[in-house]
Formats: structure tokens, C-alpha cells, sequence
């Protein structure tokens, strides 16, 4: 997942999570049944494990532009300097 | 949001967490209370001295009770019992059970049922001679989630006779 679809994920899954309570307790309420409430927010969990949770490709829209191979070759890392003078040279 | 098992695991705590509340607002669902209920001793069956010293004594009683108005949809069952309340020398309060029920739905909280005591009628000594006694019931609302509420009627005006019969 790249950053932007971290941040989506996220929102998803609040988002979705709470809906699901909410619409949970309105119907369990008016139907006066606490089990019709609990199924219906279990189902909203699991609706929201499956939408959120796995590294879906929409997640992935804006993907990192990671370094090319042959561009790093190009311009190789600096050589970290192992001298025994402690002369420390301010660049 | 770095992988699988860290997704997994805010939405699981998430989850969990609106869970609690929600019981926590189920748990304020409150109706209105009208219960009401009446007892009537049909028959002393008998009425002896132990051997032991206690006084014991046997009963029919009719009961009748509405404890509908006590459901809501939280509620998960009411347990109701029938006590005899009296005053002795000894003991300023003397409280007996004489019958229970587990009532696990509103259509069952209406009923009507004769019986002789379910649990034995005895005294810590030999006081129940001429004993005036309430009749009271209790019940018990256990909810599926939160907190239990009990309350009682008493009834009053009810004796035991003079000797053992």
C-alpha cells in the first residue's frame, strides 16, 4: 500500500465501522431485539475486515517512485573516510 | 497502516471499542414499571414441632402475578420469589423463601399458579404460634448487558394458628 491508500484505509475503516453500529442499534431498537443488533454489527465487522484489512489494488494508486537500479549505479554512495587523524575537516 | 497484521489488529481494537459503548447505551433502556401481584394462603396443610425444636409449617398458596411491564429488550430473564417475613425475639427480621421462578420471557411474566412451598417453611426456634407474617414478592431484572435491578411488594395481614395441628 502506498501512503495515500494507508491514509483510505484508515478512513475506511472508521467510517465503516461506525455506520455499521449505528444502523445496528437503529434496527435492533425498533425491532426491540438485542440479538438482530449484535448480528448485524458483527456483520458490519466482518463486511469492513474485507474491505479495509487486505492489500487491495485501489489502495495502490499513487505508488512510490522508488530510485531506478541503473540511476543509482550512476552516482555511487560516498566512501565513509576511516583515517587514524583525528583532524576533523569541516566541509 | 504498514501491513496486514497492523490493519487487522485498529480494527479489531475499533471494533471492540464501539461494542462497549453501544452495550453501554443499551444498558440506560428503562420501561415503564407497573407490576402487581396477589397471594392467597388457600390451605394450612400442616403445622409441627420438629424434633430438632424448630417450628415447621406446610402451605398451599395461590399466586398471582403481571410482571410484564418489567421487560425491555434488554432484559434476559426475571427471577421472582416469594418470601414470608416475620419478627421474632430472637431475630428483629426473619426472611423465608418459600417458592421461586425464572421467568425468561414477557409472555410468562403473566401467570397464575397454586402450589404447596416449594422450599420448607421452618423457624430458628418455636415462634410461629399465632405469628402474624407479609407475604413478599421479589423479583430480580437481569439485563443482557448492565446492570440488575430488583424491587418487591409486600403483602401484609396473613397468621398462623394458635396451636400445631
Amino acid at each position: 500500500m502506498d501512503w495515500q491508500g494507508q491514509k483510505l484505509a484508515e478512513q475506511l475503516m472508521q467510517i465503516l465501522l461506525l455506520i455499521a453500529a449505528v444502523v445496528a442499534f437503529v434496527v435492533g431498537y425498533t425491532t426491540a431485539s438485542f440479538r438482530t443488533m449484535m448480528l448485524i454489527y458483527a456483520g458490519g465487522v466482518g463486511v469492513t475486515t474485507l474491505i479495509t484489512v487486505p492489500n487491495w489494488p485501489f489502495f495502490n494508486r499513487h505508488p512510490l517512485k522508488w530510485l531506478d537500479p541503473s540511476e543509482a549505479e550512476k552516482h555511487p554512495k560516498p566512501e565513509v573516510a576511516v583515517s587514524s587523524k583525528k583532524k576533523s575537516s569541516k566541509k | 497502516m504498514h501491513s496486514f497484521g497492523y490493519r487487522a489488529n485498529s480494527l479489531l481494537t475499533f471494533a471492540v471499542t464501539i461494542l462497549a459503548f453501544m452495550c453501554a447505551i443499551v444498558s440506560f433502556s428503562f420501561s415503564n414499571q407497573t407490576p402487581s401481584a396477589q397471594i392467597q394462603i388457600l390451605n394450612i396443610n400442616w403445622f409441627q414441632k420438629q424434633p430438632h425444636g424448630n417450628d415447621e409449617v406446610s402451605l398451599t398458596l395461590n399466586i398471582t402475578a403481571d410482571l410484564q411491564s418489567l421487560f425491555t429488550w434488554n432484559t434476559k430473564q426475571v427471577f421472582a420469589f416469594v418470601a414470608a417475613e416475620y419478627k421474632t425475639s430472637k431475630n428483629s427480621l426473619n426472611q423465608v423463601s418459600l417458592w421461586d421462578a425464572i421467568i425468561p420471557e414477557k409472555e410468562h411474566a403473566k401467570f397464575w399458579i397454586q402450589i404447596s412451598n416449594k422450599y420448607r417453611f421452618i423457624d430458628q426456634g418455636y415462634n410461629l404460634r399465632r405469628k402474624d407474617f407479609n407475604l413478599t414478592l421479589h423479583w430480580h431484572v437481569m439485563p443482557k448487558t448492565g446492570k440488575m435491578f430488583a424491587d418487591k411488594i409486600v403483602m401484609s395481614g396473613y397468621s398462623l394458628p394458635d396451636a400445631y395441628r
